[in-house]
């Protein structure tokens, strides 16, 4: 079929690896922008601040901006305490931000629509989180699936379902990520469609093509704006989790 | 609408007692109310805003049901990691897709605002200090 809309998230080998030590380490197209992702977040941020000047450029003002933003999202809800872990936030926002609308261009293919992506990001955090709680507050860390004033009896099954609620958040979190992108550039790609193959019918068809266009327009609008806002709930969610890592008691 | 056998230990649950039993429904549901409304986890105006401004109808959907999702599949995934471990095939897998369950639909409570963070830091410690905890 001309437009599968499943095709653009389709994997191919660019450097094909395909056995090193047992190991599949090809060179993909999603390595590739991965990569590039990487870039270009490194570049703007290299050279918005290359200048530092007490005027800002509007390059450094869009950098200082993004500090700024993800700076005070982590403040708001970890406190002071929690811009430790500001680089890992930040280079989190950036990296999926990045990922996210280097996906809006056509052609592109678009990083975060792969679960095993988000899940592995999701997973650093929750990684994260453990790690960090354990080495700081030690056994009192488990506290945070007990909550207080739960009558004796109800103890037992309430940690149980806080144990259960603790670990879907890897989950949730990347499925929410990789679902809202997927599922956007799916209905982006199913809507065009419909503008070509209306389009080949004659002059009633391309008539009728005009409403499909516009909703394609509309949606491109709106994918930008949830490319943004998907990175954002991810690095508010990750501030969230962090916040539990560093105040855990009740 | 009088129901002169209630106990007052239902209505402590409610986080505040009312001396009265035989207070009537709507009294009660009143209390019920300002109760639940101190419990739920206070945001700001502006941050309020944000949310419902932005996030369209599709993303809460997406929000709520990857939740309530999560909950589940976490749930399943342990009762059969249980079972496989312990040989207690299907009660693990039974039970624990119940308490997945409740997990998911404590996440979307959660993601709804309507129950506290398990901990909000200096702020869960304010907002718990009144009532008689979740």
């Amino acid at each position: 079929m001309a437009n599968d809309p499943i095709k653009q998230f389709e994997i191919t080998r660019i450097v094909p690896l395909e056995n090193v030590a047992g190991l599949d380490l090809s060179f993909t197209n999603s390595s590739l922008f991965m990569v590039a992702s990487v870039a270009a977040a490194s570049a703007f941020l290299y050279f918005g601040s290359a200048n530092r000047g007490l005027v800002p450029s509007r390059l450094q003002s869009m950098a200082e901006l993004s500090y700024e933003f993800v700076a005070s999202m982590l403040r708001d809800a970890a406190g002071t305490q929690g811009m430790r872990f500001f680089p890992f936030v930040f280079s989190l926002f950036m990296f999926v931000l990045f990922a996210n609308m280097f996906g809006m261009f056509p052609y592109f293919f678009t990083v975060t629509s792969h679960i095993i992506v988000t899940f592995a990001l999701a997973m650093l955090v929750i990684g994260t989180v453990v790690v960090y709680g354990f080495m700081k507050h030690g056994l009192k860390f488990l506290g945070l699936f007990v909550p207080e004033g739960v009558p004796g009896y109800l103890v037992p099954l309430v940690v149980l379902i806080e144990i259960i609620s603790f670990l879907s958040r890897p989950i949730s979190l990347s499925v929410r990520l990789f679902a809202n992108m997927l599922a956007g550039h799916i209905t982006l790609k199913v809507f065009a469609g419909f503008v070509v193959s209306l389009g080949a019918l004659g002059a009633a068809g391309v008539a009728g093509a005009i409403l499909p266009l516009i909703m394609v327009v509309a949606i491109t609008a709106l994918e930008f704006l949830v490319a943004f806002l998907q990175a954002y709930v991810f690095a508010v969610l990750t501030c969230m989790y962090l916040n539990d890592a560093l105040h855990p008691s009740h | 609408m009088k129901k002169p056998t209630r106990t007052p230990a239902t209505d402590e649950q409610a986080g505040r007692v009312i001396s009265n039993p035989n207070a009537d429904l709507e009294q009660r549901r009143q209390a019920l109310e300002d109760a639940l409304a101190q419990r739920a986890p206070k945001r700001d105006a502006a941050e309020e805003g944000r949310q419902e401004g932005a996030g369209s109808g599709f993303g809460a959907a997406l929000k709520m049901s990857s939740e309530f999702v999560a909950g589940i599949l976490v749930g399943a995934g342990l009762g059969y990691l249980l079972d496989l471990l312990a040989g207690t095939t299907p009660w693990g897998l039974i039970v624990f897709l119940f308490l997945g369950f409740a997990a998911g639909v404590l996440n979307v409570l959660r993601a709804a605002g309507r129950v506290a963070q398990p901990a909000d830091g200096a702020r869960g410690e304010r907002l718990r200090g009144n009532g008689a905890g979740d």
